[in-house]
């Protein structure tokens, strides 16, 4: 579904990833992991198309299209998805405003219909009852006033709503506590299946005791150095990154 | 006022004085005028050039609230002067829009002549493109107005660099025992909040029509109709639409 080659981007005038090749495919769970600044937040930022990230070399297909071609609100319609690691404040744009007009906006570049008031409504409550939403937040602005766990779980509640094909999560686990970690892991589960991808960014194996991932990449140094299966993050939480070739 | 204002005159120094000098003599002011203990609103649609001169009177106790919308795409400019007896109360909501290379202009020159009267003014400019807006708002607060309670908000959203603010409060305090907070500030559209937007598929014109239209509500809180309350949202919605 995800296949990056080869890729280099640049913040500013720095390189952070310098040749980062990695595949995902449909069905699949793959785990990101690596040391702090390893690049884990900017390969998001580049693959959902961000304003000041250059793509200097190398190329990423998305379910078979260029996806460095496309606008970030097309790559949203074709259906890729990053929960962020900071979530952004927007006052005075409701957070039911922005998921409607958002869910629209994709609907309509996909040549679907609108989901009507009433369907929304039904899709919001389902939706929010199992995050633990409230409904009256719901309404506020874009995150104005939520705590950090409930930054989270709001990026949890519109993967709900929006149902991507590839979900991107920036540590969407840290800020957390026990039971939200619970809740937001099952909401991932019941979001897997075999047309739709997950790649998780964390660095904790609590969210992997959740969500037992297929495959575990180890970025490091803006390249990706390492892949296994569940145990390589095992390995990580006991020995750390020092041990890994750079 | 009959001759025709220059440059020097402060409350003349953003206008745009060639289209002054076409729209010059102006219609003589409106007066809006509220009798003692009574409560009155008014909206000023202005989608046309022009010079609008208003004159506010609130007798004691009145209450207004005034809303004015610009959006006009030639020349426009409105001026208000109101005099405030005590224990009047004057709530005061701006919205203007400009685009293309057009001056629209909201010069406010509030007084407070008795004590205990309030004043609220909150002003929002959405400016694109060559456009330039202005907010030029004074507040005189007379030697005996004691206990004025007089605040002032103006801020303007530059959606193009190439776009200009210009903001002047001004203050005139002659009593002592007064309450004048005031703030104004010029900025641009939030870029985390806009990719933050269009990443979840909001294309860029919309993303940025909402955060707009999300700036302007704070000067359209006021309105208690809730009917035109909607009708001026869909106004400024459309208009932000209509920016290309
Ligand atoms: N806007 C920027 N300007 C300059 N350098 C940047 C910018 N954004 C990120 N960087 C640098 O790029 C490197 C990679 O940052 P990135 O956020 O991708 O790391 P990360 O792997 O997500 O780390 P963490 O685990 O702490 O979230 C860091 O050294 C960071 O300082
Ligand atoms: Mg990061």
């Amino acid at each position: 579904m995800l296949e990056i080659v080869n890729l280099h981007a640049t913040v500013g005038d720095r390189e952070i990833l310098k040749g980062l090749t990695l595949s995902v495919k449909a069905g699949e769970v793959a785990a990101i992991m690596g040391p702090n600044g390893a690049g884990k937040s900017t390969l998001a930022h580049v693959l959902a198309g961000r304003e000041g990230y250059t793509v200097t070399q190398g190329s990423v297909l998305f379910d078979g299209q260029d996806l460095l071609a496309l606008e970030p609100h097309e790559r949203a319609a074709a259906g890729l998805f990053l929960g962020f690691q900071y979530p952004v404040e927007i006052p005075g744009v409701s957070n039911l405003l922005f998921l409607r007009t958002a869910m629209n906006a994709q609907r309509k570049l996909r040549g679907e219909a609108e989901i009507s008031g009433a369907d929304f409504m039904k899709r919001v409550r389902e939706e929010a009852a199992v995050l633990g939403l409230d409904l009256e937040m719901l309404k506020r602005g874009v995150n104005v006033g939520f705590s950090g766990g409930e930054k989270k779980r709001n990026e949890a509640f519109q993967l709900g709503m929006l149902m991507p094909k590839f979900a991107l999560l920036d540590e969407t686990d840290s800020g957390l506590d026990i039971d939200a970690l619970r809740i937001v892991s099952e909401g991932i589960n019941r979001f897997r299946g075999p047309t739709r991808a997950v790649l998780l960014i964390t660095h904790y194996q609590r969210l992997l005791d959740h969500v037992r991932p297929d495959v575990v990449h180890v970025l490091r140094g803006g390249r990706i150095i390492e892949t296994g299966g569940p145990e390589l993050a095992l390995r990580l939480e006991a020995e750390g990154y020092e041990g890994l070739a750079a | 006022m009959t001759a025709l204002p220059t440059r020097k005159l402060e409350a003349w120094r953003y206008a745009d004085l060639k289209a002054v000098e076409a729209l010059w003599p102006p219609p003589p002011a409106r007066l809006i005028s509220v009798p003692a203990g009574a409560s009155d609103a008014q909206l000023l649609r202005v989608d046309a050039g022009g010079i609008h001169d208003v004159r506010v009177e609130l007798a004691p106790g009145a209450r207004l609230q005034l809303v004015v919308v610009i959006t006009s795409a030639s020349y426009a400019r409105v001026q208000i002067e109101a005099h405030l007896r005590a224990g009047a109360d004057l709530d005061l909501g701006g919205v203007l829009l400009g685009s293309g290379d057009t001056t629209i202009e909201l010069v406010t020159d509030v007084r407070h002549l008795e004590p205990e009267a309030t004043s609220r003014q909150r002003v929002r400019l959405v400016l694109d493109e060559q456009a330039t807006g202005n907010y030029l708002g004074r507040i005189a607060v007379a030697r005996d107005a004691q206990l004025t309670d007089a605040a002032q908000s103006a801020r303007a959203l530059v959606l193009k660099r190439t776009a200009t603010a210009n903001l002047k409060p001004e203050l005139e305090i002659f009593a002592d025992d007064v309450k004048c907070a005031h703030g104004c500030t010029v900025g641009e559209l939030d870029k985390a909040a806009l990719f933050y937007l269009q990443s979840r598929g909001v294309p860029p014109a919309e993303a940025e029509s909402l955060l707009a239209q999300a700036f302007v509500a704070d000067a359209l809180d006021g309105i208690a109709d809730m009917a035109l309350r909607e009708q001026l949202d869909a106004e400024t919605r459309g208009w932000l639409e209509r920016r290309t």
